[in-house]
């Protein structure tokens, strides 16, 4: 029920006042209410929960979570090196 | 997909599996709050590749399952009122109230409809200005934007026939009654990542220093839920209690401002029944007075209503983390998710339904530890 999906964002345009976007899912797009994401900009990923967008997707700290399993394998290097 | 593929990598997950078995020293009991996670944690088979001194237990947060059967018979009763065009996401079609489910509405002749947005059910009503719509909005804090939003739509478009039946909890004030149970047996909560990202961490800050239980908000892809169980155990084992977010992409400390204004806008906190549970004070939202034109609960009378539960069903232990679906007798027997006694049955997010369309209705209660069913979240 709390899913919600990451998209990329395609195209921007407004509808009865309310900023909304077409949004791609792996090759399914759909319309998305953008309203709660203004800083958004086309070809950034946004977090969508029923046909709502939740945040914008922050990059670097989805980066991070890579940076953070690489210092776990060079901790796991360093006990192995460890007489 | 990308945001989504690279969590699910299989050489990622054991190496953070593989970090978690390094770091625990103790036994440890520890709640995923969100059903979502649930599923992913059963799916994948995440609690077959972690230190059996470690146990998860399965949270309330399901909204689908927590819903009370009186609310399904309401929904019910509405969808089959003449004229009425009845809109639901499609995880509650098939939840039995009293007499049947929505399915059984439709084949009757009620307009019951499922639509992916409530958006989509204001545009319903836009279309159809000669007929009452009506939203099943039920949720949680995660879900709380779009139907605030529905319900901000339909009163600035002045669309007099749309209104909302709402049923929504929130996440915190559920922990608090978890926690506040003398017979708790939890020691630290994987936090629900998607409500956080719409709330903040702020709720949590607070539950924290209340209980001094750590908590870990995390997301629902394998890695992300490996992470958010080491960052745990590291917390458990160091004796620390705090906040922490493993989800960072998608979740700020403050939340989303903007649903936060409009929730306040459109809502108003008030007690709330759990299905399972009973009642928990100020555990869910109402629409506030300036939206009582659009609050399907005022505008559709439909006397009392009286249900009662299976006296056999132990869902409300399960969903305080104080059972598991192999403790009740009825769990694959009498109980499946085509004839659901209980909460915990009636969704493929509840804990029951999770564990038996995986197959661990075939298992002992203990579990299986055989190496296919641990290789499944290494594909
Ligand atoms: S298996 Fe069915 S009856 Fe038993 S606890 Fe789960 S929902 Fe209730």
């Amino acid at each position: 029920m709390c899913l919600a999906v990451p998209g990329r964002v395609v195209e921007l345009y407004r509808e009865h006042d309310v900023r909304m976007g077409k949004v791609d899912f792996g090759g399914i797009s759909r319309p998305v209410c953008l309203e709660h994401v203004p800083e958004v900009r086309a070809d950034e990923y946004v977090l969508v929960h029923a046909g709502f967008a939740l945040v914008r997707i922050d990059e670097e700290e989805a980066r991070r979570v890579f940076e953070l399993m690489e210092q776990l394998d060079s901790l796991e290097e360093l006990r192995e090196g460890s007489p | 997909m990308k945001h989504l593929d690279e969590y699910r990598d299989g050489p990622s997950a054991r190496r953070v599996a593989a970090a978690i078995a390094r770091t625990i020293a103790r036994p440890w009991t520890i709640m995923e709050v969100c059903g979502g996670q649930t599923h992913s944690i059963v799916r994948y088979g995440l609690d077959q590749i972690l230190p059996t001194s470690l146990e998860l237990v399965h949270g309330p947060g399901c909204p689908v399952c927590v819903t009370p059967m009186e609310t399904i018979d309401r929904a019910h009763a509405i969808a089959s009122r003449p004229g009425v065009i009845f809109c639901s996401f499609g995880d509650m079609l098939r939840v039995p109230g009293s007499r049947g489910d929505l399915l059984e509405c439709r084949s009757k002749g009620a307009d019951v409809r499922i639509v992916y947005s409530p958006l989509d059910a204001v545009n319903i009503a836009a279309a159809n200005p000669e007929r009452p719509v009506v939203f099943f909005a039920i949720g949680f804090e995660t879900t709380a934007p779009a139907n605030a939003m529905a319900a901000w739509m339909a009163k600035k478009r002045g669309l007099g026939n749309f209104s909302l039946l709402v049923s929504h909890v929130l996440v915190p004030p559920a922990i608090s009654a978890i926690l506040d149970a003398p017979d708790n047996r939890v020691q630290g909560f994987l936090g629900p990542g998607h409500v956080c990202s719409v709330v903040g961490c702020a709720g949590y800050d607070r539950l924290v220093d209340r209980y001094r239980v750590p908590i870990v908000v995390t997301g629902f892809e394998p890695v992300d839920l490996l992470r958010g169980i080491l960052m745990l155990v590291r917390q458990l084992e160091e004796g620390r209690a705090e906040v922490e977010n493993a989800y960072g992409r998608a979740v700020r400390p403050e939340g989303n401002a903007h649903s936060l204004r409009l929730i306040d806008e459109v809502f108003e906190v008030c007690d709330r029944k759990w299905r399972g549970v009973g009642t928990i004070a100020a555990s869910g939202y109402r629409l506030r007075e300036a939206y009582r034109d659009h609050d399907a609960e005022r505008l559709f009378e439909v006397g009392t209503i009286e249900t009662r539960e299976s006296p056999s069903c132990i869902s409300g232990e399960i969903l305080r983390g104080l059972k598991k679906p192999h403790d009740c007798p009825a769990f694959g027997r009498e109980c499946t998710p085509q004839t659901p006694l209980g909460a915990t049955m009636v969704s493929s997010e509840g804990a029951c339904a999770a564990y038996y369309s995986h197959g661990r209705h075939l298992e002992s209660k203990n579990g299986d530890s055989s190496p296919q069913r641990t290789q499944r979240a290494q594909r």
